[in-house]
């Protein structure tokens, strides 16, 4: 690994300011994307600014029919707060199943949901339940928020601080896990709420997306029956040595199915 | 330089590190305590676990000036002043729970920090899943979630020692 300076701001603002003043510094919230990336020298940043120390950017809360969960929130903390697990179980469902218990103590939800990793689990949580990413100056729906592999609507200087996500009458998720890797090989997160009938893939494709015409299919009639007989088309899909796009594609349907199931 | 400032198995230490310097860099090098193994480098294999303000965390994926403040317990730390061993420890004896030896220090403190979590009881199955983390390539899992089963017992007071819980 290449050396850096290190910085632990306490503020938004002073690690914003950081940001801004070098191009070629970098956030770095648990660290289990980004260290082992630094290690493989497939990055040099010349600083990093380490969010551990920023208060406003912790915890979890309810506000009237929304949760808001501070980006520097570890994934283990998701997986066994109280008020998650009464608000939006399938959250603490998704949490509890990253990773392994070691990654689950370090990682948190504004790294994973900044870095969007095609094979992450929170952006399809982000995108199924219709968040909103607060981020250090705005705020973005997540149809706005992931624009592509490990790309998001964020700009260089600009911080993930909450995710406020609306509480939904139903929502489910199932995944198929890569079974060396764990990384999710196509899952589905689906939800009925107030955003409306929403299905969220990810794994499946370069960047989590929406469905659309298994959503029309719940909408009219929600039961895994609805999308047994929707086929992704496997055309965008990704195909490696884990499993072909056709493959992934038949994935996404028996995961939706399953999804559905779960929510209840 | 940065300096860190961290408690060790219960003694302090102030120690001067780079940015880069990992957690398991700083217990295995400026530290001297090698019990704590590096196997895979890249946070897959579980061998580097040590606990840090009561949680298993992977050191070879902790960056040392992250943790300065903090309370960190490595293999070392866990056996009594006078030697002797701690439940887990002593179970991993009992069920000859290692081959090589070598993933052992992160087992067994991947295994402390899984069974402190759940005063209620794990099954089996609940064992195997939660050492997703940790992986044993002389394959000897068997012995390690009997071990487990049985520490766990003697942990929450539900049995006096393992030899009893072995029973």
């Amino acid at each position: 690994m290449y050396d850096f300076d290190y910085h632990k701001p306490t503020t938004v603002a002073d690690a914003v300011a950081l940001l801004a003043a070098d191009p070629d510094a970098k956030a770095v919230s648990g660290g289990h994307t980004l260290i082992p990336a630094l290690k493989h020298r497939l990055n040099k940043p010349t600083s990093l600014v380490d969010l551990s120390g920023i208060a406003e950017m912790r915890g979890i809360r309810r506000e009237g029919n929304a949760l808001i969960i501070g980006a520097f929130t570890r994934h283990a903390e998701v997986a066994s707060s109280e008020v998650v697990q009464a608000a939006i179980p399938v959250l603490s469902f998704m949490a509890a199943h990253i990773g392994d218990n070691q990654v689950r103590n370090r990682g948190t939800i504004g790294g994973s949901v900044s870095n969007n990793d095609p094979a992450a689990d929170y952006p399809a949580a982000v995108l199924g339940l219709g968040a909103i990413v607060h981020t250090s100056s705005r705020k973005i729906p997540a149809d706005e928020f992931f624009l592509g592999m490990f790309t998001t609507a964020l700009e260089p200087d600009e911080l993930l601080v909450a995710i406020e996500f609306p509480i939904p009458e139903k929502a489910g998720y199932a995944k198929m896990k890569n079974p060396a890797s764990r990384y999710v090989m196509a899952g589905a997160l689906v939800s009925k709420g107030p955003a409306g009938v929403r299905v969220a893939i990810n794994g499946a494709a370069s960047c989590v997306f929406r469905q659309a015409e298994m959503e029309a299919a719940l909408a009219a009639n929600w039961s895994p029956e609805a999308v047994a007989g929707i086929q992704q088309p496997a055309d965008d899909l990704n195909s490696d040595i884990h499993g072909s796009a056709e493959y992934r594609a038949h994935l996404v349907t028996v995961m939706a199915k399953r999804a559905v199931v779960n929510a209840g | 330089m940065p300096q860190v400032t961290l408690t060790v198995n219960g003694k302090q230490h102030s120690v001067e590190v780079e940015g880069r310097t990992l957690l398991v860099e700083l217990l295995r090098e400026k530290l001297r305590l090698t019990g704590t193994h590096v196997g895979c480098d890249t946070s897959q294999c579980g061998a580097c676990v040590v606990h840090v303000d009561g949680n298993s965390v992977k050191s070879c994926t902790t960056l040392a000036v992250a943790v300065d403040g903090a309370s960190v317990t490595t293999i070392e730390g866990l056996a009594a002043a006078d030697g002797t061993l701690h439940p887990m420890q002593e179970a991993f004896r009992e069920y000859h729970a290692l081959q090589c030896g070598f993933c052992t220090p992160g087992m067994v403190m991947s295994a402390v920090d899984l069974v402190q979590k759940h005063p209620e009881g794990l099954s089996e199955q609940e064992i195997r899943e939660g050492l997703e983390g940790n992986l044993c390539r002389c394959t000897g899992y068997h012995n390690i979630v009997k071990a487990i089963d049985a520490a766990q017992e003697v942990m929450h007071g539900r049995s006096t020692s393992i030899a009893a819980a072995a029973e």
